[in-house]
């Protein structure tokens, strides 16, 4: 691939991207805060979100978690408990099965976004291009997996974590670590970028929103103090 | 100061907690609450109402931001009540408060709309013609060129256009019409003028100064009970709800009031605290079922029966053994019980014959003026006959006798009118009584019983000499309790001792009509009575719609009468008849009528009974298959209606000045009036010389005859082919002459009896209407239908006047925003059409004379015209004598030329002539001068320096100055005129509000109290509630009838000849539609069934219907209610397709089964839009119709009755009604649902 381009698409376009996404989201949060919601269409009709929202969800937030730990665990943490061959082996393993689940339910939810008549109508152009696009990720990050197992012992995901830790760190460089990798991979990445890029023009900004404190706040009573 | 960085608060101090961690404090920024608020800030809250027919007249609170109507909410500062009684307020309900949702929706009406193949004929005559009338004329008289939009009419195909182009088609088409075929083929209907006053004024006085012709509607609707004219001389008067507060004991009977009276079941609700009983009587367990302590559930059409079966127990043991003084006072001073009723003989028994009148006696009693209008009583102080006080005779004779003193008319010494010839008789005779009980009905669900048709029972009479001779004489007290079959001792067979024997009409006789067990009619029966007779008259029946749309509607309505007025309770506060059905009250009528009618600039105004017009009309009487031996009693001479059919005694009725007539007559009224001059005569002398050559006729003698055809029609504020148009398809095809479901064949293919005062055209025309014009605010059925259809302003969006009888305020429509898009108000359309009229008809129409019919009308001094027999002077038993053996025939000017200025000023009638109402007249020229200082008046033109009728808001002013109910000082006047009349003083009503008066803007301010006027029964002050009869019964004036009584007799000819003298039961008439649609069930599983259409939940009759809150509370779209048991015979569950047919045509509706409907009825929600959901009918290959795609019109004889007294025409006060509820139909089930919408109709839409 022609080094420039290389350059380009992942040692400099990741940070238009991270930067388009903060900047998209605090603006959005500010100027329109009713617009930050998930946009839930279970009112209209339940059917198929049972299975469809929750294999989607469950699967989607296990591969994002598995994403950030494989990527950005340094290689001399890792090494302490397991080979990069072991954690090549089981990131197949576990991004499989949970890759197949969000793949199921994602394949449920974009067939009803499109096929009810109801949901259809009451979409948005993002909320259709957002499901695509995740639908599109997910299955380039499916068939990654068989051009991980032409490198059984890690040497691409190392590549591949390099280039990830170079760019959160502010290294310089990093695009060269992957300037060799699979067609595929560098797809795959592209387009996950290209996912930061659009996110905070979509419905996807309910991520920042998830009521994990919920699980732990105190107290039943919220009052206020009077004056 | 941001969204996000105020949440960046992580190194302040962390909450306060308390209770042990439970609890903790926050402060956190409340910024978000501003959402809330403006989600709910406006910018204004402007006071309107609902102008639909609900008779709820509702004050709504109409918020406007940003210019744009957002919601309405209910307005809570109504004047206060008494401290005894519960506050009208707050009045609505979710209909009302779905309102807002129009303005904006896909529903309502944006533009000025044409049909399409109408305007490119329109344009292209242009072409040829540039004078619009003779443009409109090269359509109008090309039949293949009207066929060409008539027959695609409903099936769309509108487009935009100009309001100058359409007013230039409408004006143009009027003209033509009053210059080709005359004035009175130009048509407009409008319901219910108080919804919206104004609005209707604007039509009508359109129609009235170009001599058109306004349709009557609360007896087309069937709202009105022709029983209320017959029993009081009154359309209908009716308590207020706050009334109900003050009963001891009522009964809803057929009202479902929870439902259809929404905003006033509380006082329903709240009399019940103070210990009130509340029985229901609903054949169907209804909202109101559930809401009373007894319900009662005669079979549907059988309350008559229950109701003789009460009167019976009340008349017993109320009234035969004396135990209720109460009672014996009352009707002796204030019914027909002691007036003399003359027996004839009929074969080798008598039947009571009519009244005796004081010009049979020798002297005429002594009395001198309209002694043939005098009844007689025997007064047993002076045991000699006398002729009260209070008579219609008095009324018109200026004695100032006309009142319920109890004194003889001549001399003023007191009398005691005798109530039976009991202990006083001079012979007992056996008096004959027509029974109909024991006809059969074609449906197995209405029983009959074996008595004979005629029974015969004992009477005491009394013998008088009269000129004719020896006659016996009955009262009418004696005579009725023998009709009621109770034994008092006199011995015949068809008397009952005991409640327990089956002889008409006991408890235990009407168990096997109604299927309510004789105790329980004793008990309610007992209990209603005895609570009236401790309270002195404070029992109440509630009833409406659901018994008064039967064809034998005057039968039950008179049943329950009878039980009121015995156990005198009419006229007492707590207690009456309280009919709620349509909101008739016009309060303001008197100040209104100038206006809506033209009256300042010429009288009378054309008007038309509408269930006459459209039977004839819209020719559903081609179908006609009542015959009339069917509901003749068996006492008539048969003989005498031999060749007749019900069109026939119409078109007598229309002959002898009866009932009106629209179209009129068979030649143009303006070119009679031009004959007339020509040949020095005046106009009724030349019209009496044509008609009685026999060179002209009445339009009804041949309505098939294009020269009698109605050309243009308007329809406002009205859905009349989506609400309540019975014979729905009957309209479409004779009317409108397109795609139509009739499909039963008429009396020439059935090769049945004719008519035979009517000329038969083989072939039925069809689309008789040139040019249909419906002003609405929403695209409703009747505009679907339409050619033209115009955006008129909504409720919120215009000025204008609002009253209903179930309370005392009058409310004001106000314009909360300008009317969106292109719409007008009603006022300033119908002022368009005024403009463009004049502009248009310089060379074709100029100053011109008129011939008005007019009928003998009620409330004046014609009403004495036809004293005894029925004589017809066709057929050359009388003289045709105009304004008495037939119609006033008047000839009245129209300045054509200057209708615009006429519609825009009040014209110098009322100063020449004065105002009034109801037979009293006061002079109102302070008033017209008044207005001529509050509006301003006319500088230029020829209406320089009359007052101005330029704004809605100038009309509204009209109507509350020159009404005595919102002008103390006219409501003083008018007391003064009635006391004329009465010889008393009745002024003290009105003195201590003579200051008082209400201006446009005083309503905006908050509701008003009006202010008592003798044009109503009751009073509204600060003791009583309003009450009907109340005036009647405190203030000694007469009911408006022949004895100047309550009549329970009714004594004209036609009245004894169909058995309708005294009240009895009549069950459902045989419609006959069923029998001619089998073969058409084609294997399929059916079930005939009553066809019942009750008052919406989900809609204020057609309104609301197609809105999408409404829907979304109910199915979204067409239902129909089925039992169980019925369901399971077809094989139905809920939510399935349904057909329903019959002869005439089908309708299509998803099925609710449900418990609440007994077996062999249906029930469908009346007025459900046939623009929602409505899929095709298989049977008929038409769209699924309305609920009135099933009825057709069938009118009853009785109801044609005039010149007599009480029984004399009055617009929607009198005349033939629209029932609908004896008919069947066929019920299946259908598998496969087609909506049309594969092949959308593009031809149309060229």
């Amino acid at each position: 691939m022609n080094i420039y381009l290389n350059e380009l698409l992942f040692g400099i376009y990741p940070y238009i991207a991270v930067l388009v996404m903060i900047l998209g989201c605090i603006l959005r949060y500010d100027q329109n805060p009713y617009s930050w919601k998930a946009d839930s269409s279970q009112l209209l009709r339940s059917k198929g979100m049972r299975w469809g929202s929750n294999l989607f969800h469950i699967g989607i937030i296990l591969l994002f978690v598995g994403h950030l730990v494989g990527l950005l665990t340094p290689e001399a943490v890792y090494h302490l408990v397991m080979s990069a061959a072991v954690k090549q082996k089981m990131a197949m393993i576990a991004g499989g099965i949970f890759g197949i689940m969000c793949f199921i339910g994602l394949t449920i939810l974009l067939w009803r976004r499109i096929m009810d008549p109801r949901i259809r109508a009451t979409s948005t152009f993002a909320d259709i291009l957002i499901l695509v696009v995740l639908y599109l990720q997910l299955i380039l990050g499916l068939a990654t997996i068989p051009a991980s197992a032409q490198h059984a012992d890690g040497s691409s995901m190392i590549a591949l974590a390099n280039w990830a830790q170079h760019i959160v760190t502010f290294r310089a460089g990093a695009a060269d670590f992957v300037m060799e990798e699979a067609f595929i991979f560098k797809v795959h990445i592209f387009l996950g970028l290209t996912i930061f890029l659009i996110f905070p023009f979509t419905r996807l900004v309910h991520v920042f929103s998830a009521p994990v404190k919920y699980i732990v706040r105190p107290g039943y009573q919220v009052v206020r103090k009077r004056g | 100061m941001s969204n996000l960085i105020d949440r960046l608060s992580y190194f302040t101090a962390s909450p306060e907690k308390f209770s042990d961690g439970h609890g903790i404090t926050t402060d956190e920024s409340r910024e978000w609450e501003h959402a809330y608020r403006g989600r709910w800030s406006h910018d204004k809250i402007v006071r309107s109402t609902h102008g639909v027919n609900c008779t709820g007249s509702c004050s709504w609170k109409i918020y406007v931001k940003n210019g744009l109507v957002t919601w309405e909410t209910q307005q809570t500062d109504y004047p206060r009540t008494r401290p005894d009684l519960p506050n009208h307020e707050p009045r609505g309900c979710s209909r009302g408060a779905s309102y807002s949702w129009y303005l904006y929706s896909a529903a309502r009406l944006k533009y000025p709309l044409v049909r399409s193949r109408l305007v490119k004929l329109w344009r292209e005559a242009k072409r040829h013609h540039p004078d619009p009338v003779d443009a409109w004329a090269s359509i109008a008289s090309d039949p293949a060129k009207t066929r060409e939009y008539k027959e695609v009419r409903g099936r769309g195909g509108f487009v935009r256009a100009e309001w100058e182009e359409v007013n230039e088609i409408i004006a143009a088409a009027n003209i033509y019409t009053a210059k080709e075929y005359g004035p009175d083929r130009v048509i407009g209907f409008s319901p219910i003028p108080a919804m919206s006053m104004v609005s209707y004024a604007a039509g009508s006085r359109y129609l009235s100064l170009i001599g058109g012709v306004c349709m009557s509607f609360y007896d087309w609707y069937c709202d009105l009970p022709p029983s209320s004219p017959q029993t009081w001389g009154e359309q209908t008067d009716v308590p207020e709800s706050a009334d109900w507060y003050n009963s001891g004991y009522i009964i809803a009977w057929g009202s479902n009031v929870p439902q259809t009276r929404t905003p006033d079941a509380h006082f329903f609700t709240e009399v019940r605290y103070k210990g009130t009983k509340t029985v229901s009587v609903t054949p169907d367990y209804s909202e109101v079922a559930k809401l009373t302590d007894l319900w009662l559930n005669p079979r549907q059409g059988t309350d008559s029966a229950m109701a003789m079966a009460m009167g019976h127990v009340i008349l017993k043991e109320f009234h035969l053994s004396g135990k209720s003084s109460y009672f014996r006072d009352y009707c002796q001073q204030y019914t027909d019980m002691p007036f003399l009723v003359r027996l004839e003989k009929k074969g080798g028994r008598y039947v009571a014959g009519r009244t005796l009148r004081s010009s049979e006696l020798a002297g005429n009693l002594g009395e001198t003026e309209n002694t043939e209008w005098k009844p007689v009583l025997f007064d047993s102080k002076s045991k000699s006959l006398k002729v009260p006080n209070g008579t219609v005779g008095s009324r018109w004779d200026k004695s100032a006798k006309w009142n319920l003193e109890m004194k003889d008319a001549r001399v003023g010494s007191d009398i005691s009118p005798e109530m039976t010839f009991i202990d006083d008789k001079d012979e007992v005779v056996t008096v004959g009584f027509p029974y109909f009980g024991n006809l059969e009905n074609d449906q197995p669900i209405f029983n009959h019983s074996d008595h004979e048709g005629i029974l015969d029972r004992h009477v005491p009479v009394k013998k008088i000499t009269t000129a004719e001779g020896e006659l016996l004489v009955a009262t009418v007290f004696d005579l009725m309790v023998a009709n009621y079959g109770i034994d008092r001792g006199l011995g015949c067979a068809n008397v009952a001792k005991s409640f327990d024997e089956d002889i008409p009409y006991t408890p235990a006789w009407q168990e096997r009509f109604t299927g309510v067990p004789a105790a329980k009619v004793i008990k309610v029966a007992r209990e209603f009575a005895d609570n009236a007779d401790k309270t002195h008259g404070r029992s109440m029946v509630i009833l409406g719609a659901g018994v008064n749309h039967w064809y034998h509607m005057d039968m039950i309505y008179r049943g329950i009468m009878n039980m009121l007025i015995m156990c005198g309770c009419i006229g007492q506060s707590g207690g009456g008849w309280s009919h709620y059905v349509g909101q008739e009250k016009l309060r303001p009528q008197t100040g209104w009528q100038p206006l809506a009618f033209g009256l300042d600039w010429s009288r009378p105004p054309r008007h038309m009974n509408s269930t006459s017009f459209f039977y004839t009309h819209s020719d559903q009487w081609r179908y006609e298959k009542l015959k009339l031996d069917e509901i003749l009693s068996p006492t008539a001479d048969k003989e005498k209606w031999k060749d007749s059919s019900l069109l026939d005694c119409n078109v007598r009725s229309e002959r002898m000045g009866w009932l009106p007539s629209a179209p009129q007559l068979s030649q143009n009224p303006l070119e009679l009036a031009r004959e007339a001059d020509a040949a020095g005569l005046s106009g009724a002398d030349h019209v009496v010389g044509k008609l009685k050559s026999g060179e002209l006729q009445f339009s009804c003698e041949d309505p098939d005859d294009p020269k009698n055809f109605p050309r243009n029609l308007f329809v406002w504020r009205s859905n009349l082919l989506g609400s309540s148009g019975k014979g729905h398809e009957y309209m479409l095809k004779h009317l409108l002459g397109t795609t139509h479901g009739v499909l039963g064949k008429d009396l020439g293919d059935d090769k049945a009896q004719q008519p035979s005062e009517v000329v038969w055209h083989e072939d039925a025309p069809e689309g008789k209407l040139d040019l249909v014009v419906t002003l609405d605010f929403r695209m409703s059925t009747t505009c679907i239908y339409s050619d033209i259809v115009l955006p008129s302003a909504t409720w919120y969006e215009k000025n204008d006047l609002n009253t209903s009888d179930m309370h005392p305020f009058i409310h004001p429509l106000s314009c909360a925003v300008d009317p969106a898009w292109e719409s007008r108000s009603d006022w300033e359309i119908y002022k368009g059409f005024a403009k463009a009229y004049s502009d248009l008809c310089p060379g074709h129409l100029g100053v011109e004379k008129d011939i008005v019919s007019l009928p003998i009308l009620h409330d004046t001094p014609g009403e004495l015209a036809q004293a005894f027999d029925v004589k017809d002077w066709k057929k050359g038993e009388v003289d045709p004598v105009p304004g008495k053996t037939m119609p006033n025939l008047i000839t009245v000017e129209r300045d054509y030329p200057n209708t615009y200025q006429r519609f825009t000023s009040i014209g110098p009638l009322l100063e020449k002539l004065g105002n009034g109402g109801k037979g009293i007249n006061w002079n109102t020229e302070a008033e017209v001068a008044f207005l001529g200082l509050l509006n301003g008046t006319h500088y230029e033109g020829s209406n320089t320096d009359r007052p101005k009728l330029e704004t809605d808001i100038d009309a509204a002013e009209m109507i509350l100055s020159l009404a005595p109910e919102t002008n103390g000082q006219v409501a003083v006047k008018a007391w003064e005129a009635l006391g004329l009349a009465t010889g008393r003083d009745h002024t003290h009503l009105a003195r201590p509000k003579e200051d008082e008066k209400l201006r446009f803007r005083d309503l905006q301010a908050q509701p008003r109290k009006i202010i008592s006027s003798p044009t109503w029964s009751g009073l509204e002050d600060e003791h009583v509630s309003y009450n009907a009869g109340y005036t009647n019964v405190h203030e000694l004036i007469p009911w408006r009838t022949l004895t100047g009584r309550q009549h329970f007799y009714q004594d004209h000819e036609w009245m004894r000849d169909f058995g309708e003298g005294f009240c009895l039961y009549k069950g459902p008439v045989n419609t006959k539609t069923l029998a001619l649609v089998t073969g058409h069930e084609k294997g399929d599983k059916h079930v005939a069934l009553n066809w019942i259409t009750p008052h919406q939940k989900w809609g204020i009759h057609s309104t609301y219907s197609d809105n999408l809150l409404m829907l979304t509370l109910n199915r979204g779209g067409p239902v129909v209610w089925i039992s169980e048991t019925d369901a399971r015979k077809i094989e139905v569950k809920d939510n399935d397709w349904l057909e329903l047919y019959n002869a005439n045509g089908a309708i299509v509706a998803r099925a609710v089964v449900s418990q609440r409907v007994p077996e062999g009825m249906t029930m469908m929600y009346h007025a459900q839009e046939k623009t929602i959901n409505t899929p095709i009918s298989p049977t008929t290959g038409a769209r699924g119709g309305i609920h009135n795609s099933v009825t057709r019109a069938v009118v009853k004889p009785t109801h044609m009755i005039g010149g007599y007294a009480q029984l004399s025409y009055g617009f929607n006060y009198y005349g033939t009604v629209g029932s609908n509820r004896d008919e069947f139909v066929m019920v299946r089930k259908i598998e496969n649902v087609d909506f049309g919408d594969e092949n959308p109709v593009t031809e149309a839409a060229e």
